[in-house]
C-alpha cells in the first residue's frame, strides 16, 4: 500500500514502535494506579475502621461484652475457670490445634487468647456470615453433652468456648481472633498488635 | 522487509474464528487500514481525535467520581471535598474531570472552527456537520448539568439564573421553569435530576450522536485543508485515492503527537494550575450553595459566556427579557444552518476571497470579545457620559457587546452573500502539502 | 417575570465596593513546615472555637511535621481520635445567635477568599462602637466577627480623615510579630485548603516529563512511517 520506493530502515522502525508502545503502555498502567487506588478504602473509612480501646475490667467474670470495631461486633469474653476447663475436650472439633489463620500468632495457643481467661473475638460467624449466639451453659437446650459455647442460628454451626468449630458444622473454621493488644493491665487495644510508631 | 502481508483474504486461527463470527476484520479494514484519509491533513486535524479523547476521560473519570460522589443538597458539597481529600488519588480523579471538561470545549470550539475554516460542511458533509452541532449542544447541556453537582455558589446560582431563562418564554415559561427545577426554586430535586441527566443520560445520547458523527464521517471521507475531493481521482487499477493514505498507520501515529501535546497542555493544567486563574474552578465554587445569598459577582463558566454576553446585550423589548434568550439560543442554533448559508464554489479559506476572510476574522473576534466580557461585571469600562446622544448613560461594555453580537449574527446572515460575491481563487486539482 | 430580573440586575450589578480594598501580599511558603505547624497551633487555640474545618482530619497534619501523639497532646482540644475532622463544639444554634450568623467552615477558605484576603483580613481589625461586637474590618466591612486575636495585636482605630488603622493600645506582640503569627496562620490555612497540593506539583514534574519522553518517540516514530508519503 505504500509507495515505499525509498528505502527505509525497518528496524529503527520496529524499534521506535516497539519503545512507543512500551511507554505508552507504562504511561497507561501509571494512569491505572489512581483508579485502582480510589476504590481502596477512603481516609474516612481508615479513621472509622482505627483500633478501639477497651476497658475488660467492666467484663465480669463469666460474661461477655460486646465491642465494635469495624462495623463488627468483637465479644470480649471474661472465662471462669471452669469454662477453661471445657476446652481440653478436642475429639469433637474440627481445628483444635488453630492451624488454620484465624487469629494472630500470639494467640495460637490452647485458649486461644493473650491471657488465658481473656477471649477477644469477632462474633461473626464463618460459614455465612451471621452472628452466633452464646450460649455459655452446659446442658438445657443444646442437649445433655453440649458444654457451653456458641451456637449459630442460621445453619446450625457449633463452637466451644475458645470459638473453635464442631466437626460436622457447617462453618469450615474457627471464629476469628482480631489483632489486639494490652496498652496496661485493663485496657486492650482491638485492631493493632503492636503500638503504631510516629 | 519481510513478506508475510500475502495473508490479507482469509484470516486464521483466533481471528478467523471470531471473523466468522463477527466482522472485526473488516471493521478494522473499513475504518482504519483501509480507510484513505487526505494526506495533507494540518495540525488543525488533530482536534476531532483529541475531542473524542477527553470525551473517554470525562467518561472514565466520571465513573469513579460517581462512586463517591453524593446527588444531594445536604451532602454534595461536602461529599466532593470528600473526594478531594479523603479518596485516595480522588483530587486527581476530580482535577482531570474539571479540567477535562473546560479543555472539552477548547477542543472542540477549535475542531468547530476548523471546519468554518475548510468549508468541512459543504455538500456531501452537510449531515456530518448537523451531527457535530448536535454534539456541541448536548455538550453544553451536559457541561451545564454537570456544573450544579459541585453545589458551590456558582453551581447554585448558575443554575437558577439559567432556568429562569426559561421562566421568560411567553405564556408557558414560568409553569416551564418550575417543572424544570422540580421546586420553587433550585433544589435537591433539581440536583437530583440534574445528576441523572448529567450521568445517565446525555453521556448515553453523546456516545451515540459521536457514533453517527464518524459513521458519517467515513461514509463520505474527510475534507482536507485544500477542500479537495480526493475521491474524484482515483487509482485506475487500486481504486484508491490518488491522494489519501491509510489511516492506519499514517494518522494513528500522527494524531500520537497530537495526543502527546495535548497530555502535556492537560497534566500541566490538572498539576499546577487545576483552578486555571478562576476559570476552570472559580473561587465562589469553594462557598457551599446558599439560597440566601448571591454572590456579588456571578458569571457562567468561560465555555458559555459569549452565548451569555449576546443575552445581556440584548435590551428588554416591553419589559420581556424574551428576545434575549431568544438570541441567545439562536446564537448557537444558527451553525446548524452554515451549510445552506454558504454559496461559496469552493470548500477551503485557502482558495476563497478575501470578503470571507474578514468575515471570518471578524466573527473569531466577536466571538472572543464577547466571551471576555461575558465573564466580567458589564460595567467594567464604566459609562458614557450622559452628555452623549443615545448613549449616554449606558455602559460601555454592554455597548460594545451589543456592537460584537451584531457582526456575530451578521457573519451568518450574510454569509449568502458575500459568499456568492467573493473572488475565489482556482482550485488544483491535487492536494498541495504545505 | 420578576425573579427574571432581579437575577439580571444582580448579574449587571456588581459590588466590588466591598472588595476594592488594596490587599496585602501574604508571604506563602508551603514548604516551611515549622510555619505551618505554627499556624496549626494558631488555627486550633483560636478559630477552632467557633469555626470548624470539617472536611480536615487530624491526622493529616503528620504531613507538616507533626507526630501522631503531639498532635494529640497538642492540638486535639476536643476530639478523640486522630481520624476525626477538626468539628467544633459550640452549637449552631448558639453561635447564630451570638453573631447573628453561623461562622462559616474555613476548610476550602483559602481557596473561596485567597490568601492575601485572609491576611490582610486579619491584620484589618480595628475599634467601632456602632457594631455590636465592637468591632469593624477595613478588609470586610461591618463583619460579624470579633477579633480574636486582639489581645495579641491590641487595639486599633480607624482615622476617619486618612481611612488608615492607627494603634490605639498594644498588644503582647509587636506589630512584626503579629504580623508573622499572622502570616503562618494565611500559610495554615492555604495548606488546609488542599493539604495534597505540594504532592501535586512534586508529581507533575514526573508526568509532564515522562511525556515529553513519550512525545519526543511519537514524533520519532511519525516522522518514520511518514516517509513513505509523498
Amino acid at each position: 500500500m505504500a509507495k515505499n520506493n525509498k528505502k527505509f530502515d525497518i528496524n529503527r522502525r520496529k524499534f521506535l514502535l516497539a519503545a512507543t508502545s512500551a511507554t505508552g503502555a507504562v504511561g497507561v498502567c501509571a494512569l491505572g494506579v489512581p483508579f485502582v487506588s480510589s476504590m481502596s478504602p477512603s481516609e474516612k473509612a481508615k479513621a472509622a475502621g482505627a483500633p478501639v480501646e477497651f476497658d475488660v475490667s467492666q467484663v465480669p467474670s463469666g460474661e461477655i461484652k460486646t465491642a465494635e470495631w469495624r462495623g463488627q461486633p468483637v465479644w470480649i469474653f471474661n472465662r471462669t475457670e471452669k469454662m477453661l476447663s471445657t476446652l481440653s475436650d478436642k475429639k469433637i472439633l474440627t481445628d483444635p490445634e488453630s492451624k488454620s489463620p484465624q487469629q494472630p500468632k500470639n494467640c495460637q495457643n490452647a485458649t486461644r487468647s493473650i491471657k488465658p481467661n481473656l477471649l477477644v473475638m469477632v462474633g461473626i460467624c464463618t460459614h455465612l456470615g451471621c452472628s452466633p449466639t452464646p450460649k455459655l451453659k452446659n446442658g438445657g437446650e443444646m442437649g445433655n453433652n453440649w458444654e457451653g459455647g456458641f451456637f449459630c442460628p442460621c445453619h446450625g454451626s457449633k463452637f466451644d468456648l475458645a470459638g473453635r468449630v464442631y466437626k460436622g458444622s457447617p462453618a469450615p473454621t474457627n471464629l476469628v481472633i482480631p489483632p489486639y493488644r494490652y496498652s496496661d493491665d485493663k485496657t486492650i487495644i482491638i485492631g493493632e498488635s503492636e503500638p503504631k510508631k510516629g | 522487509m519481510k513478506k508475510d502481508i500475502n495473508k490479507q483474504d482469509k484470516s486464521t486461527g483466533l481471528m478467523g474464528w471470531v471473523d466468522e463470527r463477527f466482522p472485526l476484520s473488516s471493521f478494522i479494514k473499513n475504518h482504519l487500514t483501509e480507510y484513505y484519509a487526505p494526506k495533507n491533513f494540518n495540525f488543525w486535524y488533530f482536534f476531532g481525535a483529541l475531542a473524542l479523547f477527553v470525551f473517554v476521560v470525562q467518561i472514565l473519570t466520571g465513573i469513579f467520581l460517581t462512586m463517591y460522589y453524593k446527588p444531594d443538597a445536604s451532602q454534595a458539597f461536602a461529599s466532593v471535598e470528600f473526594i478531594m481529600r479523603d479518596v485516595s488519588f480522588g483530587w486527581l480523579i476530580r482535577y482531570m474531570h474539571s479540567t477535562g471538561a473546560s479543555l472539552f470545549f477548547v477542543v472542540i470550539y477549535l475542531h468547530m472552527f476548523r471546519g468554518l475554516m475548510y468549508g468541512s460542511y459543504q455538500k456531501p458533509r452537510e449531515l456530518l456537520w448537523l451531527f457535530g452541532v448536535a454534539i456541541f449542544l448536548l455538550l453544553m447541556a451536559e457541561a451545564f448539568f454537570g456544573y450544579l453537582l459541585p453545589w458551590g455558589q456558582m453551581s447554585y446560582w448558575g443554575a437558577q439564573v439559567i432556568v429562569n431563562l426559561f421562566a421568560t418564554i411567553p405564556f408557558i415559561g414560568p409553569d416551564l421553569a418550575e417543572w424544570v427545577r422540580g421546586d420553587y426554586l433550585v433544589s435537591d430535586a433539581t440536583l437530583n435530576r440534574f445528576f441523572a441527566f448529567h450521568v445517565i443520560a446525555l453521556p448515553l445520547a453523546l456516545a451515540g450522536l459521536i457514533m453517527c458523527h464518524l459513521v458519517a464521517l467515513h461514509e463520505v471521507g474527510s475534507n482536507n485543508p485544500d477542500g479537495v475531493e480526493i475521491k474524484n481521482l482515483k487509482d485506475k487499477k487500486t481504486g484508491i485515492p490518488l491522494d489519501g493514505i491509510p489511516f492506519h498507520p499514517y494518522y494513528t501515529v500522527k494524531d500520537l503527537i497530537g495526543l502527546s501535546v495535548f497530555l502535556i497542555v492537560f497534566a500541566s493544567i490538572i498539576f499546577f494550575a487545576p483552578e486555571m486563574g478562576g476559570y476552570f474552578l472559580e473561587a465562589n465554587n469553594f462557598v457551599p450553595a446558599d439560597p440566601l445569598v448571591t454572590p456579588s459577582h456571578i458569571a457562567p463558566v468561560w465555555y458559555f459566556t459569549p452565548f451569555y454576553s449576546i443575552l445581556r446585550a440584548v435590551p428588554p423589548i416591553f419589559g420581556s427579557q424574551f428576545p434575549g434568550v431568544a438570541a441567545m439560543g439562536l446564537s448557537v442554533l444558527i451553525f446548524f444552518f452554515i451549510p445552506w448559508l454558504d454559496r461559496s464554489k469552493v470548500r477551503s479559506i485557502r482558495y476563497k476571497g478575501i470578503l470571507y476572510k474578514k468575515w471570518l476574522a471578524a466573527f473569531v473576534i466577536s466571538f472572543i470579545v464577547l466571551g471576555y466580557l461575558g465573564t466580567v461585571p458589564s460595567n467594567i469600562w464604566g459609562q458614557f457620559s450622559s452628555t452623549i446622544p443615545l448613549l449616554g448613560g449606558l455602559d460601555v461594555a454592554t455597548f460594545f457587546a451589543r456592537i460584537f453580537t451584531l457582526v456575530y449574527f451578521l457573519f451568518f446572515i450574510m454569509m449568502p452573500f458575500y459568499s456568492k460575491k467573493d473572488v475565489t481563487k482556482k482550485v488544483p486539482k491535487r492536494v498541495t502539502m504545505r | 417575570m420578576k425573579i427574571f430580573i432581579t437575577f439580571l440586575t444582580l448579574f449587571s450589578l456588581n459590588s466590588f465596593s466591598a472588595e476594592n480594598v488594596e490587599l496585602s501580599k501574604a508571604p506563602i511558603d508551603l514548604t516551611d513546615n515549622q510555619s505551618l505547624q505554627r499556624g496549626a497551633k494558631t488555627f486550633v487555640n483560636y478559630c477552632l472555637n467557633c469555626h470548624s474545618a470539617n472536611y480536615m482530619r487530624y491526622s493529616n497534619l503528620i504531613d507538616i511535621g507533626l507526630s501522631a501523639d503531639t498532635i494529640k497532646r497538642d492540638l486535639m482540644l476536643n476530639g478523640d481520635k486522630i481520624g476525626d475532622t477538626m468539628s467544633v463544639n459550640m452549637p449552631v444554634k448558639e453561635s447564630k445567635k451570638w453573631f447573628g450568623v453561623t461562622p462559616p467552615d474555613l476548610s476550602v477558605v483559602a481557596r473561596s477568599r485567597g490568601a492575601d484576603w485572609i491576611y490582610s483580613y486579619m491584620r484589618g481589625f480595628y475599634r467601632d462602637p456602632s457594631r455590636a461586637m465592637g468591632w469593624n474590618n477595613t478588609v470586610l466591612l461591618n463583619s460579624a466577627m470579633p477579633h480574636i486575636l486582639w489581645e495579641l495585636q491590641g487595639e486599633q482605630t480607624l482615622n476617619p480623615k486618612t481611612k488608615n488603622l492607627e494603634t490605639f493600645t498594644s498588644g503582647k506582640l509587636n506589630t512584626k510579630e503579629y504580623d508573622s503569627l499572622v502570616a503562618d496562620l494565611t500559610n495554615y490555612l492555604v495548606y488546609m485548603s488542599e493539604p495534597d497540593q505540594l504532592k501535586r506539583k512534586k508529581m507533575g514534574y514526573y508526568v509532564i516529563g515522562f511525556l515529553l519522553l513519550l512525545l519526543l518517540l511519537t514524533i520519532n516514530l511519525k516522522k518514520e512511517y511518514w516517509r513513505d508519503i509523498k
